[in-house]
């Protein structure tokens, strides 16, 4: 491995064990974070007594989808297979909601003139530093007047107001040359047609960017939806975890079955569109 | 994910909105084809989410911070700041089990913040390096933070277990004490919810150091080089003055999630032993929307939330005049 390095200088003995011992640091990083994921994964394959058994074991000496069966039958009063679909269909409206607001909206910030313009834009960044702790409660108030609480709306919609989408997409519009729309305007184009045709398409990759972010944020959400959600009907996953460890408490099995079906979506997710997501989380630190 | 670390990117980077260079030109075409109603039916959608959830809740909650306002109860009294008063009461209701969970929020930030910010940068620095497989150490390092803190927190509760957990079994095996209450006792529990943050966090901050690193011209480095600096010598002189920017967000970024820890204590050690790690989001969440005492729990949003602008503040103008 170490003669595939980049070696525009001559691999000297300081410089093999210079790459060893990174390679060595990189491996043993590699074990402490790959490890815990798959014990989970192992142990959710294992009866309920062998997971808890010394010598503990990492391979199961008896393959068993006991963890799996009480989670996923009609009825269960741990309904993981129910949490799924409402994490499911949460975190895709939210990211389709998110885009769909987002994105109009940044684009007539980056290129139309409009009366109030500046204070929009300046109030709507300046959410991006207050604290969310203080929507909180009132939030709380105005989805129950709403009668969105114990509802998969309440975990929608309110989270698609924060402007970080806005902020990201107008970044992206600024940048697009503007003979591309002058092109379309003497083409006879409105704005929306000049939006839809031109814009759009150029922006596959942005709006990929905080689909794909978004859709994890609130698969993953966890606060918010513990307090707006009590009822199986309206529960995702993260809440539907946190009572699957308080009903199953020592079944392991269980508990890491549900941990298991939390994750599998989220990995493939990553490494499909791990591209999409490292770039959304570096470019919201550096071109902001 | 956590989310409030992907939700705070820095203002300061874009142009002001309204300045454009070619004006008067720029005014006619922008109305070819389009009535000066156009704008407004671009923003609308996201306005309408924007002051419902945003704009409204923020001013709705300082209103109801000025009330006894109990969800259950039909009568809401305006009581105006007494709110505030009874925080800083000695032997109030709420000023005690408040302060106490601002200590601590305080010491689990002082905790971990340190560590998130510089283990990542070591880790970003061996990974910029071109060899074979950095993407893939990369796309690892992340992974965690994919996962969210519900399923995190569910899984190092398991293997944090005193009795039958993975870490005190291997512990035992290299003659080690293998019954640390690693979720029950002090000073464990810090120990835990620290650690299984920058395990959750760490890819996290790595990347975006990563994408800072690789913005530094690689003609400082040669430069600093031919001068005869050496390897400490440029991290010091181009690398960490390169990486201010991104310095500035990690941190800020970072003490704010920090601040904001909710899930860990909540699903590793329930906020125990006793309340030593119930944090103040759990403290707040809980008397707001568990005991419907809305009003307390929006005055202490409002404290928490003065505390973290403050923090933020002097952060930027600790950066500020590093840089002068």
């Amino acid at each position: 491995m170490a003669q595939g390095t980049v070696g525009r200088e001559k691999p000297d003995a300081r410089r093999i064990v210079k790459i060893s011992l990174s390679y060595g640091a990189l491996i043993l990083l590699t074990v402490v974070f790959v490890a815990p994921i798959v014990w989970m994964f192992l142990t959710s394959f294992k009866t309920n007594p062998e997971s808890t058994r010394f010598p503990l074991s990492w391979i199961p000496r008896e393959f068993s989808t006991e963890g799996y069966r009480p989670i996923f039958r009609a009825g269960s009063d741990a309904p993981v297979l129910r949490y799924f679909f409402n994490s499911m269909i949460a975190a895709s409206a939210h990211a389709a909601l998110v885009v769909v607001t987002a994105a109009p909206a940044a684009y007539a910030l980056a290129r139309m003139h409009f009366r109030g313009k500046g204070l929009m834009f300046a109030v709507v960044i300046s959410t991006l530093f207050i604290p969310h702790v203080i929507l909180l409660t009132p939030n709380y108030l105005i989805v129950d007047s709403l009668g969105w609480l114990d509802t998969l709306l309440a975990l929608i919609v309110p989270g698609a107001a924060g402007a970080l989408g806005v902020f990201l997409l107008r970044q992206f519009f600024v940048s697009l040359p503007r003979e591309l729309e002058e092109a379309a305007v003497l083409d006879g184009a409105n704005r929306f047609q000049i939006f839809i045709r031109v814009i759009l398409p150029l922006s596959k990759a942005p709006l990929a960017t905080l689909a794909v972010l978004s859709f994890l944020t609130n698969w993953n959400d966890f606060l918010w939806p513990v307090f707006v959600t009590f009822s199986p009907a309206s529960m995702t996953l993260p809440p539907g975890l946190a009572t699957l460890q308080n009903a199953y408490n020592t079944n392991y099995p269980i508990i890491m079955a549900g941990g298991v079906v939390a994750s599998v979506p989220v990995i493939i997710l990553f490494v499909i569109a791990q591209r999409y997501v490292i770039e959304g989380v570096s470019r919201s630190g550096l071109k902001g | 994910m956590a989310t409030q670390q992907a939700e705070q990117p820095r203002a300061g980077a874009s142009p002001p909105p309204g300045k454009q260079p070619q004006g008067a030109k720029r005014e006619r075409r922008d109305f070819i084809g389009a009535s000066p109603v156009t704008p407004y039916l671009f923003m609308a959608p996201y306005l309408v989410l924007f002051f419902t959830f945003v704009l409204a809740p923020v001013v709705y909650g300082f209103w109801i911070s000025l009330h006894e306002w109990d969800y259950l109860l039909p009568g809401k009294p305006f009581v105006g700041l007494q709110n505030y008063v009874e925080l800083f009461t000695p032997g109030s209701v709420t000023s005690g089990p408040f302060w106490k969970s601002m200590e601590a929020t305080g010491k689990f930030t002082l905790y971990s913040a340190p560590l998130l910010v510089l283990v990542p940068l070591g880790v970003a620095l061996i990974l910029n390096r071109k060899f074979p497989g950095r993407t893939f150490f990369r796309a690892v390092y992340f992974a965690p933070y994919v996962l969210g803190v519900a399923v995190v927190a569910v899984l190092w509760r398991f293997l944090l277990d005193p009795n039958i957990g993975l870490v005190n079994y291997y512990l035992g095996r290299l003659g080690l004490p293998d019954g640390i209450p690693w979720t029950t006792a002090v000073p464990w529990v810090w120990v835990t919810l620290v650690g299984v943050t920058v395990w959750w966090t760490l890819g996290f901050n790595a990347v975006i150091y990563l994408a800072g690193l690789q913005d530094i011209p690689r003609e400082l480095y040669d430069a600093a080089s031919v001068d005869g600096a050496n390897a400490w010598q440029r991290f010091l002189h181009v690398t960490i003055p390169g990486l201010r920017p991104v310095l500035l967000f990690v941190v800020t970024v970072t003490i704010l999630a920090s601040a904001n820890m909710f899930g860990q204590s909540y699903l590793i050690t329930n906020g125990g032993p006793g309340d030593d790690t119930r944090t103040a989001i759990y403290y707040i969440a809980e008397t707001g929307l568990r005991q419907f005492n809305m009003g307390s729990a929006s005055a202490m949003s409002f404290m928490l939330a003065l505390f973290l602008i403050l923090i933020s503040i002097v952060n930027f103008a600790f950066f500020r005049q590093r840089e002068d």
